[in-house]
């Protein structure tokens, strides 16, 4: 292994944030193109099932994580991993933030139809969410956007490759469904009423 | 700040705010004559004179004010804040629908999240310690000069010099060196004066040798005169004293 290589796979190693190659390049006092062929030869030797621990490239860098096979025993080091136990409204926070970031609570609110002050503060404790400066509507809330840490869990290269919201849509049954269990909902009401 | 307290002076009315509301719900005041304004200008003056403003008073009165400010608007302008505020039930049905909707493109990219960190769960470090920043963050300028910073700390963290203990003494008066000089005392003389003995000792010594005559006494090798409080004590010696009593 060339000595950049090296330096490559300790920087790495050592980096607790993925690095760019451009990040790499400056460190290294190298080109970009040999720090390409240094990754290349890391992704070689680094991957899975051949190694414990994977090079994979993420959050606009790259970085070393377990692999996915032995990652459930390295879970157990971990005194909460990011992903684990998130509940459906933490989800759905996220959710919303991910594509809409950065986004304002109330803003959050107004989507899930419940005030998500407790699931907003979970999202920033697991440090999968970040402040993000005030929005320009009335009373400047503070926005939020998603981490390098989420990316890194969520396995993203960036914001691009979340899919599509189009490809959430309801399709016609889904709408007819939902505009049925409205009517109903509508129609217990009035009977009480 | 009780609201009841609050004492107006306009034009249309004189009196407390509570009667005015009175009177304006009643319609015997003319709201559209009743400057707000100057009802605020007054409460204001009043909580700023008296330097407290409660909350709870404090939201009262805003409350009630704005109720009086949309009552006169609607009068000043009748008809204009007519327009319908409320949603046809379709318009509800539809602005509802859209809303869920939207709310179901998200529900679907959370089941998407969370399958995905199911599917492929993702360990990597997680250091305390976040990167270097780059780039660089301007360095703070001190007006300071690090140096004297340094030199305080300096002198502070020098050690102290050892205390010097070896010019304390401790007082130490044995009461067996009065015991002697009293009986050496009263082998040449019968009697003496005990503040003639002590005279010019310091005080610890005074009370030791005041211990000794006491112990002599109480061996009986002495007796003690002293003809009133404070008065100087006579020391005679126990063999003197009963011949002094067998001459009496």
């Amino acid at each position: 292994m060339s000595e950049l290589t090296r330096a490559v796979e300790a920087l790495l190693f050592i980096a607790s944030e993925p690095l760019s190659v451009r990040d790499l390049a400056e460190l290294c006092d190298a080109p970009p193109e040999r720090i390409e062929r240094a990754l290349d030869a890391l992704g070689d030797r680094y991957c899975e099932p051949r190694s414990g621990i994977v090079l994979e490239r993420v959050a606009g860098g790259h970085g070393f994580r377990a692999a996915a096979d032995v990652a459930e025993v390295c879970a157990r080091l971990v005194d909460r991993p990011p992903s684990r136990g998130l509940s459906q409204a933490a989800l759905e926070t996220l959710a919303i933030v991910a594509y809409l970031g950065p986004v304002s609570r109330p803003e959050i609110a107004r989507i899930r139809g419940v005030a998500s002050d407790s699931a907003v503060g979970g999202l920033i404790d697991r440090g999968l969410i970040e402040e993000a400066g005030r929005a320009d509507s009335p009373g400047q809330p503070v926005t939020y956007a998603t981490t390098i840490s989420f990316r890194r869990t969520f396995g993203l290269e960036g914001d691009e490759s979340l899919p599509a919201l189009a490809e959430f849509e309801l399709n016609e049954a889904d709408h007819q469904a939902l505009r049925a269990r409205l009517h109903l909902v509508a129609d217990q009401r009035a009977g009480q009423a | 700040m009780i609201l009841e307290d609050l004492e107006l002076d306009l034009d249309v009315f004189q009196g407390p705010f509570d009667l005015l509301l009175a009177l304006i719900l009643r319609e015997e005041v003319e709201l559209a004559e009743v400057p707000i304004a100057e009802i605020i200008a007054a409460y204001v003056e009043r909580a700023y004179d008296r330097g407290d403003l409660d909350l709870e008073s404090a939201s009262e009165f805003l409350v009630l004010i704005a109720a009086l400010l949309e009552i006169k608007v609607r009068l000043l302008f009748p008809g204009e804040l007519d327009e319908d505020d409320e949603l046809s039930p379709e318009q509800a049905e539809a602005e509802l629908m859209a809303r869920l909707i939207e709310f179901r493109r998200f529900q679907g990219a959370a089941r998407w999240l969370r399958e995905r960190a199911e599917r492929e769960p993702r360990i990597f470090r997680d250091t305390l310690a976040p990167l270097a920043p780059r780039p660089q963050p301007p360095v703070v300028e001190f007006s300071e000069d690090p140096w004297r910073l340094a030199a305080c700390i300096e002198r502070l963290l020098e050690p102290p010099p050892p205390i010097d203990v070896s010019s304390v003494r401790r007082p130490l008066v044995p009461v067996g060196r009065f015991l002697d000089h009293f009986r050496t005392i009263l082998r040449e003389r019968r009697a003496f004066q005990f503040d003639e003995a002590v005279a010019g000792l310091d005080r610890l010594s005074q009370a030791a040798a005041f211990l000794a005559l006491l112990e002599m006494v109480k061996r009986g090798e002495v007796m003690s005169e002293q003809q009133e409080v404070f008065a100087p004590i006579r020391v005679v010696s126990a063999g003197a004293a009963a011949a002094e009593r067998a001459i009496a």
